[in-house]
């Protein structure tokens, strides 16, 4: 899923400085499940706005509410249930939410409420790491399912750098090298010689490096 | 600051809270806890949500406070360390906000009649007393 964290309350004050009716709006997609930005967190960060207002000497009206989710079109109608009631929006979805409302909403004012950090799990309670970096060509029925292109420092395709030690990541010694891991994986599952493919220069526009990317399925489409 | 009189929360739990039911109010005012702390009680403190605290904060308290059982020692288990982690929540949001951290404090104590239960209450009075009104209020009153 997609990862988020809500933004420092101070960033997010200095953004609705001037206005006087929020809708703080969560999504009940990714940042629900990764609590950063469910009807939950809505609740508390409304209170927090209210009460830095106060403390500032103003009054604002703060509204909550949340969408299905806010990366679809049509949930985005569902803002018209706040119609006239607020003059701008903090999102608390990822930024995906954030550029939809400003896509299909022209005239309205909206500030993203988190920051989208990234494409991962949760291993542990209250713990996310990233897994997938969306490169769009995957490879990992090369690497025994670990993605080098995320977890690895500088996204290799050929093993390890000179730097792994002891099955660490010279960036840090917390950072498992995820080259080591693949290693380790594929043989255990008698898929060593899968390490001695050399795998080709890359070609990164799908990754995004070749401008915004797009998936149109035809036998979708009406 | 000596005519401020504070308005402070006190989310108890049901185990560390016994005394309150037993004397009542005035029994407990007897004891010296002081006028000023209010307190709700909880069937566990772990059942404190973030948001709780906060709209606490916004109902005029200038101070809040959470007692819960020890840490390892919880009717519950978990439920007095997820309310410890809660209110740091709060601490780190107060102190993102500029407003004193202390305000809002945690304690773990043991269950039923002790004075460490009255004593919480007056060290909190007295720490809000010091820092005067909370400037989260703007002012009012
Ligand atoms: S808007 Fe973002 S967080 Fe919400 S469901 Fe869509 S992708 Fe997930
Ligand atoms: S190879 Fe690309 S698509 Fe596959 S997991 Fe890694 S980043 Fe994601």
């Amino acid at each position: 899923m997609i990862i988020a964290e809500r933004k420092p309350i101070n960033e997010i004050m200095e953004m609705v400085k001037d206005v006087k009716r929020v809708l703080v709006l969560g999504c009940k997609g990714c940042v629900t499940v990764c609590s950063a930005g469910g009807e939950r967190e809505v609740e508390i960060l409304a209170s927090l706005i209210r009460l830095g207002a106060n403390k500032q000497g103003r009054t604002v009206e703060v509204t909550d509410g949340a969408l299905v989710r806010q990366c679809d079109k049509e949930y985005i109608d569902g803002l018209d249930n706040w119609k006239g009631k607020y003059d701008a929006i903090v999102s608390m979805a990822c930024g995906v939410g954030v550029n939809f409302i400003a896509n299909l909403r022209p005239e309205t004012i909206v500030y993203p409420g988190v920051n989208t950090s990234f494409l991962g799990g949760s291993a542990e309670q209250g713990v996310w790491s990233e897994q997938c970096a969306g490169c769009g060509n995957c490879i990992l029925h090369l690497t025994g399912g670990l993605c080098p292109v995320a977890r690895c420092a500088k996204s290799l395709m050929n093993g390890p750098c000179g730097g792994s030690q002891g099955g660490r990541c010279e960036i840090n010694p917390d950072v498992n090298c995820i080259w080591q891991s693949i290693h380790d994986r594929l043989e255990r599952t008698g898929k060593k010689e899968d390490m001695l493919r050399v795998a080709p220069i890359r070609d990164w526009s799908t990754a995004g490096h070749g401008g915004p990317r797009k998936v149109v399925r035809d036998d979708l489409t009406v | 600051m000596s005519d401020f009189t504070p308005n402070i929360r006190a989310f108890c739990c049901h185990y560390t809270s016994q005394q309150i039911c037993a004397e009542g109010d005035e029994g407990l005012n007897r004891e010296g806890f002081p006028k000023s702390v209010a307190i709700e009680r909880l069937v566990c403190s772990g059942k404190l949500q973030v948001s709780a605290i906060l709209k606490a904060f916004e109902d005029g308290a200038d101070g809040v406070y959470v007692v819960g059982c020890p840490e390892d020692k919880c009717h519950n288990l978990m439920g007095s360390q997820r309310a410890a982690k809660r209110v740091g929540a709060v601490r780190k949001a107060l102190t993102e906000l500029d407003v004193e951290a202390d305000r809002v404090e945690m304690y773990h104590l043991e269950r039923g009649f002790h004075p460490e239960f009255v004593a919480a209450a007056q060290e909190m009075d007295r720490r809000i007393k010091e820092m005067g009104p909370s400037p989260l209020k703007g002012g009012k009153k």
